[in-house]
């Protein structure tokens, strides 16, 4: 891919210009550092009526005190991206209505992912004691001689008098190490502030000191419940780069697995949706069949959470002799069970009341926000990469997109049941028609990609997942970025939770369907 | 049917015959509080056993398996455990009042449990108000929970705490109007008086429609106020992590938990003592010989088998129904099941002036 560089003086208006011209999806923003030349980002932007895609990168060249005007006000989603950047690389971005770093402390030292950063341990320490909360901070503003300063204003995140409450780092909602502050009256929310980090890895720093069989193995490691899908897409990249023809066989084998891991995925998400309402019985249920899926996983690959199963070139090992015969076993016995989890579940009135008309996302905000996957499905935006960008075989094989129109809690659960019924009769398609070959192709022992910048998208189990490569033609990457399906779904969470109680927070959460490792990477 | 009245009236005569009154006195109030306490005790493990076998079952799974023959000592096995576990003491906690509150739980509960009739003389308190009593003792319980709450300096169990107080408050009305609807029916509100005016026919039976409307919102009601799904916001794990004992531990926490079995009890106990008639087995005008075998079960059988029944249905619910929300759970109360217990109870006086019942 070649972004268009863009004058930083002209930057806001071209941006603008691109918003008006109906670019309305900002899939992603990658900080870059390119050392000598400045600091600076890519914007990865969509036109969802046309399918246009585009992208623009802008520069800054001082180092000291780089600053980049904002675009979270032509794109919701930016508010949470340019955070990420400014929290990584330490660019400023003027009009930013809250700068603060997203994922490191705030007592952090250096932006980690600068090349010049020093990684020395004694200058970031193990902190023992508790950050100070920044319930009063300076933004940082655009001066009338174009300098960036910081305001003397000081603005309340939240408000003093509120109830203040957390919810997480540990909370049985929150899947993971979220924190949302909330500030409460009564029992309804006013206020919410994410905080992240708290399982942050570093996996894109790491990635640029290894080399990309090594990368792969990170991979799975973001958004676990989207392992192959995940890995799937870095090697469709580093496929694409090198100009590796992989075989059908593999293919095929990539699509089944990709579909087993959706339906893995979704059926946690209804256990989980469920549990968090209080239905357990719900909850053992969707185990119980999500159980089967795994023990699939397991024979094939050896894992059955983590599966490392593609590689470069095709995948880890050959499929068992019985493969076919168990998944369509397993294909026959799911779609028997659905008709119980509609029974003792989703038709249930008190369900349905909780759901209902519950958190409310609208189709503009939806892709203002970039909430791909099931949640902008079920606010009506035709978002399935398999369907926009079709990769694999997903152009050979017939499915519906599952849309539904009202975006709210109710319309999310069924996205997900129906696209288990979907991902379902891809499988069916495919499983008898597996042809032989070999399972991977013979690759260079050491991989290097031609200098350039890569890109490839797939369809993760709740959303867009992406995969962008800056190479200099080294073993391993100059930037490697991982557009992460939570965080835009985290970034709506204000925008969803207007008017909405403690008891909606979690039923938001749980059929938002983030997964913490794939929003802290 | 036999009448344990006698055996406690021997034991009182003896005592008296040994010992000054004074003494017999004493002697009598710590065996009935020993009696009470242990039976107490006793039924807490079996209903918390039956508890994890019915949700296994509910669940496709077997539940305890291990500890003993059918996994039947796993509960003595986890008593024994929160029996040794440190009572943790929290920082800047409200300390007299922290360490009151799981003791008034348990007292309101021991204090209704003591008015249930297991069988026909088998009753540690009954007098001419016991039906209100009962409704005062049971009520104080809601105060352990708010004192448990405010004491803890936990907003999680600040936020569990008022919730259930909101909810508690509420649906007592409904239950208030379902036993009054009875007492109407039977004029009386002596549970032993109760008990035995339904040994021709069971007061559902009596009822008929309004008496069967009472008892559906009864067990509703009894359901909410016992805290257990679909309405255990005030503890709703997935939002409040465990509400208002989030902070307590050991043996505090076991009285919570203990409290809350012995409530579901307690509230199963009363529908079939109100509805179900209690020890009275099951008669059927005209069939003599089938009467005459009904008879030779023990009143103590009938009665844990009719409460056992209702903690069943009211289990089924637990396991199978998501969570309500809080202004769900109050709304209920008071736009629905308020108003129709009150058109209820109009319809129960009217049948039982206009002689419509049976």
């Amino acid at each position: 891919m070649n972004p268009e560089f863009i004058d930083i003086n002209d930057f806001r208006a071209r941006m603008e210009t691109l918003r008006r011209t109906g670019m309305n999806f900002l899939r992603d923003i990658i900080g870059m550092d390119w050392g000598e030349e400045g600091l600076g980002a890519i914007y990865s932007l969509e036109n969802t009526s046309t399918g246009q895609v585009l992208q623009t990168a802008v520069r800054c060249c001082d180092r000291e005190k780089p600053s980049i005007p904002t675009v979270c006000d032509l794109w919701s989603v930016a508010e949470l991206y340019e955070r990420e950047v400014y929290d990584f690389f330490g660019i400023h971005f003027a009009g930013h209505p809250d700068m603060r770093r997203l994922y490191l402390r705030n007592d952090w030292v250096g932006h980690p992912l600068r090349k010049d950063y020093n990684e020395d341990e004694a200058i970031n320490p193990i902190r023992m004691e508790n950050e100070i909360p920044e319930d009063v901070q300076r933004p940082y503003e655009l001066a009338e001689d174009a300098e960036m300063e910081i305001s003397d204003k000081l603005t309340n995140k939240i408000h003093g008098d509120q109830y203040i409450i957390n919810i997480g780092p540990q909370h049985p909602a929150t899947h993971g190490v979220l924190r949302f502050r909330l500030a409460l009256d009564g029992e309804e929310i006013r206020k919410i502030d994410i905080h992240c980090g708290y399982i942050h890895r570093g996996i894109e720093k790491m990635s640029e000191k290894m080399t990309y069989p090594q990368i792969l193995a990170l991979t799975d490691r973001l958004d676990y419940l989207s392992a192959h899908q995940n890995r799937h897409a870095l090697c469709m990249c580093i496929e694409k780069a090198m100009g590796i023809e992989i075989t059908d066989r593999t293919q095929y084998i990539r699509t089944i697995m990709d579909e087993l891991q959706r339906i893995d995925s979704h059926l946690l998400f209804l256990s989980c949706a469920a549990m968090d309402l209080g239905a357990i019985t719900t909850f053992i249920y969707g185990f119980r069949d999500r159980e089967k899926i795994l023990d699939i996983f397991e024979e094939v690959t050896g894992g059955r959470l983590i599966q490392n199963y593609n590689t470069i070139g095709g995948v880890q090992y050959d499929i068992t002799p019985d493969f076919a015969k168990k998944v369509k076993e397993f294909c026959q016995y799911q779609k028997g069970k659905l008709q119980e989890y509609n029974d003792v579940f989703t038709n249930n009135i008190i369900t349905r009341k909780r759901m209902i008309g519950v958190g409310i996302l609208s189709y503009d905000d939806a892709i203002s926000y970039g909430c791909t996957g099931g949640t902008g499905r079920a606010s009506g935006w035709a978002c399935d990469v398999r369907k926009r960008h079709p990769y694999a075989l997903y152009d050979k094989v017939d499915f519906k997109e599952i849309i539904y129109k009202n975006g709210d809690c109710y319309d999310r659960f069924l996205v997900r049941l129906d696209e288990i019924v979907e991902s379902i009769h891809i499988i069916e398609q495919l499983i008898d028609n597996i042809p032989e070959g070999d399972y991977k192709v013979k690759t260079k022992p050491i991989i290097r990609i031609p200098e350039g910048r890569y890109s490839a998208s797939v369809e993760g189990s709740r959303g867009e997942f992406g995969v962008f490569i800056e190479s200099k033609g080294d073993k391993s990457p100059y930037r490697i970025k991982f557009r992460p399906m939570g965080l835009p779904l985290v970034a709506a969470m204000h925008k969803i939770l207007k008017g909405a109680k403690i008891a909606d927070l979690i039923a938001i959460g749980a059929t938002l369907d983030y997964v913490i490792p794939d929003i802290d990477r | 049917m036999f009448d344990f009245s006698t055996i406690t009236t021997a034991i009182d005569q003896f005592l008296h015959s040994v010992l000054p009154s004074q003494a017999a006195l004493l002697v009598e109030c710590i065996l009935v509080a020993l009696c009470a306490v242990l039976a107490y005790v006793m039924l807490a493990i079996v209903m918390i056993f039956m508890e994890r076998k019915v949700c296994a079952a509910f669940q496709c799974r077997l539940g305890p398996m291990r500890v003993g023959p059918w996994g039947l000592l796993q509960v003595f096995a986890d008593v024994f455990k929160m029996l040794i576990k440190e009572i943790i003491s929290i920082k800047n906690s409200d300390k007299v009042l922290y360490n009151l509150a799981p003791y008034l739980v348990v007292m309101s509960s021991v204090l209704t449990f003591s008015c249930l009739p297991f069988a026909k003389g088998l009753q540690v308190l009954d007098f001419n108000i016991g039906v209100f009593f009962i409704m005062a003792a049971s009520s104080f319980g809601v105060l352990g929970i708010l004192l448990a709450g405010w004491s803890s300096n936990n907003k999680y169990s600040m936020i569990g705490a008022v919730r259930s107080g909101a909810q508690m408050i509420s649906y007592e009305l409904s239950i208030g109007l379902c036993i009054l609807s009875i007492v109407a029916l039977s004029g009386t509100m002596q549970i032993s008086e109760l008990v035995a005016a339904q040994a021709d026919g069971w007061f559902i039976f009596r009822g008929h429609i309004p008496a069967f409307v009472a008892f559906i919102i009864y067990l509703i009601a009894g359901n909410a106020e016992t805290n257990r799904a679909p309405f255990d916001l005030p503890e709703a794990e997935s939002e409040l992590t465990a509400g208002f004992h989030t902070e307590y531990s050991g043996m505090h926490f076991g009285f919570f938990y203990v409290a809350e079995f012995m409530n579901l009890f307690i509230v199963a106990g009363i529908a079939s003592t109100l509805f179900l008639g209690g020890w009275t087995p099951l008669h059927i005008s005209g069939f003599d010989s089938f009467n005459t075998i009904m008879d030779y079960i023990p009143g103590v059988v009938w009665f844990l088998g009719k409460t056992f029944f209702v903690i069943w249905l009211l289990m089924w619910v637990r396991w199978t129904f998501p969570r309500l929300r809080i202004d769900q759970v109050v709304s209920l109360e008071w736009k629905y099941l308020v108003p129709i217990g009150l058109l209820n109870l109009l319809i129960m006086t009217l049948c039982v002036v206009m002689g419509w019942t049976f």
